[in-house]
């Protein structure tokens, strides 16, 4: 497994966020999150990226414990997160914003093979280089975001609603460039409201409600999940 | 009011202002980069300024430079001054960071309110203050005059001084140095991704509290070397040498747009400028009314100052 979360607890102040979440990422997956608003999803991703301390339970990255690790020390283990609301830093330029996502690298060859790689992923952020990120539209910024947390090579990339905001046509793309992401070779945990992309896409999935994860199973399974119909999938 | 004096020396108060301004701009630099990282006022900053002033007198006592000895030559003299930019600046830049470790993190680590800072920021200014004045019975201290004003040439009737030429050029060559550093390299880019968004600059792998000691020892180096200017340019320090000159530079910083590095210079060289202005037209004694007046005017229709924030927000 490369990752493994072990019946994690988070409070916010007094508030419960999560009661007890387990689940697993294994090498080269896809692994989607879905639940609704509030459920606990971008919790849940801001535990695994270490930006908030858990209360209790553990958190396994690479078969080691990572749970009481800094959060910039993860990025360095292979953690790379495209937080909610793209984060993107408004006045860098394109260019800078990936070059923060190289932020713990040295090697300048590499990062400029991976500038390129961001590059041909998303032609468009090449055409902006010199844009500062804060003047990019919605989808530009979110093609930012994505392309920012590959910069740092991350063996696990976490992906908090990559598709909010944006024109059907521009999720298709985005959804396909998560798959050809994957398949160059990086493990990614997807979380999404639209579970209909992420369940076809994803290899397996889990259900949170409340704090509580309640279903798992493989994309397709859930997909074709009454229960998940009912309470996700809209009624088609 | 004299404005016929105002028209006669309006180039040599100009000149006069810009050499002042520019160790205003200094000092603003350090005010200016703490809170464009962590939105929070360093009051203790003049302090890290006092601080250089002293270093430098002891530096230069210990080389066997007191008050009222003969400098050296050319090539001593800036000998002397280039050791006391390093030591002043060490100082001044260790000093600014013990006041990050006792007075700051330990409140930023218990999420304290905003006020909480404050408070433990002027705890810390009369606290630093209050120990050099008690150890300095209080008593200002001198130095040599390393440096006599020469007139190097004379500019639309006004004379201009190898002193001020030298604090002026210096003073910009260290903000510009600066300023390449925030924005050129790959550690000044970690400070503005923590200025923006520090919870994303974690992100990224950046360790804040790297960054925020990173800034207070390159906002304390800064106000060293303003203080070596300063020693230089008025030949006596004291304990309290901090407070006005802290609140004029943290004016500087206001006026040009708190975290905003070039503007810190501009409201710094402008401070300088309108105050000796002001004392030409006013007389001496009004010089710092006029400053704060400036203040209050320029913020009534520009709040964020001059050129804005940059450091934290989308650069204008
Ligand atoms: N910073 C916070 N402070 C307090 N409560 C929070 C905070 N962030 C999230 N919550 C609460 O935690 C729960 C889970 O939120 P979140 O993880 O953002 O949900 P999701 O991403 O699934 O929409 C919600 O009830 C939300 O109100
Ligand atoms: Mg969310």
């Amino acid at each position: 497994m490369l990752l493994e979360l072990k019946d994690l607890t988070l409070l916010y102040g007094r508030i419960q966020a999560l009661h007890g979440i387990s689940l697993t990422v294994g090498e080269g997956e896809i692994v989607a999150l879905i639940g609704a608003n509030g459920a606990g999803k971008s919790t849940t991703m801001r535990a695994i990226s270490g930006l908030r301390a858990v209360a209790q339970g553990s958190i396994l990255f690479d078969g080691e414990d990572i749970t009481k690790l800094r959060a910039d020390l993860r990025v360095v283990r292979g953690v790379s997160q495209s937080p909610e609301g793209r984060g993107v830093f408004p006045g860098m330029s394109v260019r800078e914003n990936l070059e923060m996502g190289a932020y713990t690298r040295r090697n300048r060859a590499e990062i400029d093979e991976d500038l390129d790689r961001v590059f041909t992923l998303f032609p468009r952020l090449k055409e902006r280089e010199k844009q500062a990120g804060g003047t990019m539209s919605g989808g530009e910024q979110q093609m930012l975001a994505v392309g920012r947390a590959l910069m740092s090579r991350p063996k696990l990339l976490l992906l908090d609603e990559p598709s909010m905001g944006l024109a059907p046509m521009l999720i298709q793309q985005i959804f396909d460039i998560i798959v050809e992401i994957n398949q160059q070779g990086t493990t990614v945990l997807l979380v999404e409201q639209n579970a209909q992309q992420a369940l076809s896409r994803a290899h397996r999935a889990y259900v949170l409600e409340t704090g509580r994860i309640v279903k798992e199973g493989t994309g397709q399974e859930l997909l074709h999940d009454p229960a998940v119909k009912d309470a996700y999938l809209g009624v088609a | 009011m004299n404005f016929q004096f105002l028209g006669d020396h309006f180039v040599s108060l100009t000149v006069t202002g810009l050499t002042q301004g520019a160790i205003y701009a200094l000092v603003a630099l350090g005010y200016t980069l703490v809170y464009g990282v962590l939105r929070l006022i360093n009051f203790a900053h003049s302090e890290v300024f006092m601080i250089g002033t002293f270093v430098t007198t002891i530096i230069w006592a210990g080389l066997g430079f007191s008050v009222g000895d003969a400098a050296p030559g050319t090539l001593g003299v800036i000998g002397l001054i280039v050791i006391a930019m390093i030591a002043a600046g060490a100082a001044s830049g260790a000093t600014a960071l013990v006041v990050e470790r006792v007075a700051y993190r330990p409140l930023r680590k218990r999420n304290a309110p905003s006020l909480i800072f404050l408070i433990s920021a002027i705890g810390a200014s009369v606290a630093l203050s209050e120990a050099v004045g008690a150890l300095t019975d209080r008593q200002p201290r001198g130095m040599p005059t390393l440096v006599v004003p020469k007139v190097q040439f004379s500019f639309l009737g006004a004379d201009v001084t190898n002193l001020q030429l030298g604090i002026f050029f210096s003073a910009l060559a260290m903000m510009i140095g600066l300023d390449i550093f925030i924005n050129r390299t790959r550690l000044g880019r970690g400070v503005r991704a923590v200025a923006q968004n520090p919870d994303v600059a974690a992100l990224m792998g950046v360790n804040k509290d790297r960054i925020i000691m990173l800034i207070f020892i390159l906002g304390g180096a800064m106000a060293g070397a303003a203080a070596v200017l300063y020693d230089i340019k008025v030949g006596l320090t004291t304990y309290s040498v901090g407070f006005l000159l802290g609140i004029k530079a943290f004016t500087a910083a206001v006026l040009g747009g708190i975290g905003n590095l070039r503007g810190a210079l501009l409201g710094g060289l402008l401070l300088g400028v309108v105050e000796n202005y002001g004392a030409g037209v006013f007389g001496n004694q009004w010089m710092d009314v006029v400053a704060f007046m400036m203040l209050v005017v320029v913020l009534l229709f520009r709040p964020t100052g001059l050129l804005g924030e940059s450091l934290g927000r989308a650069r204008a």
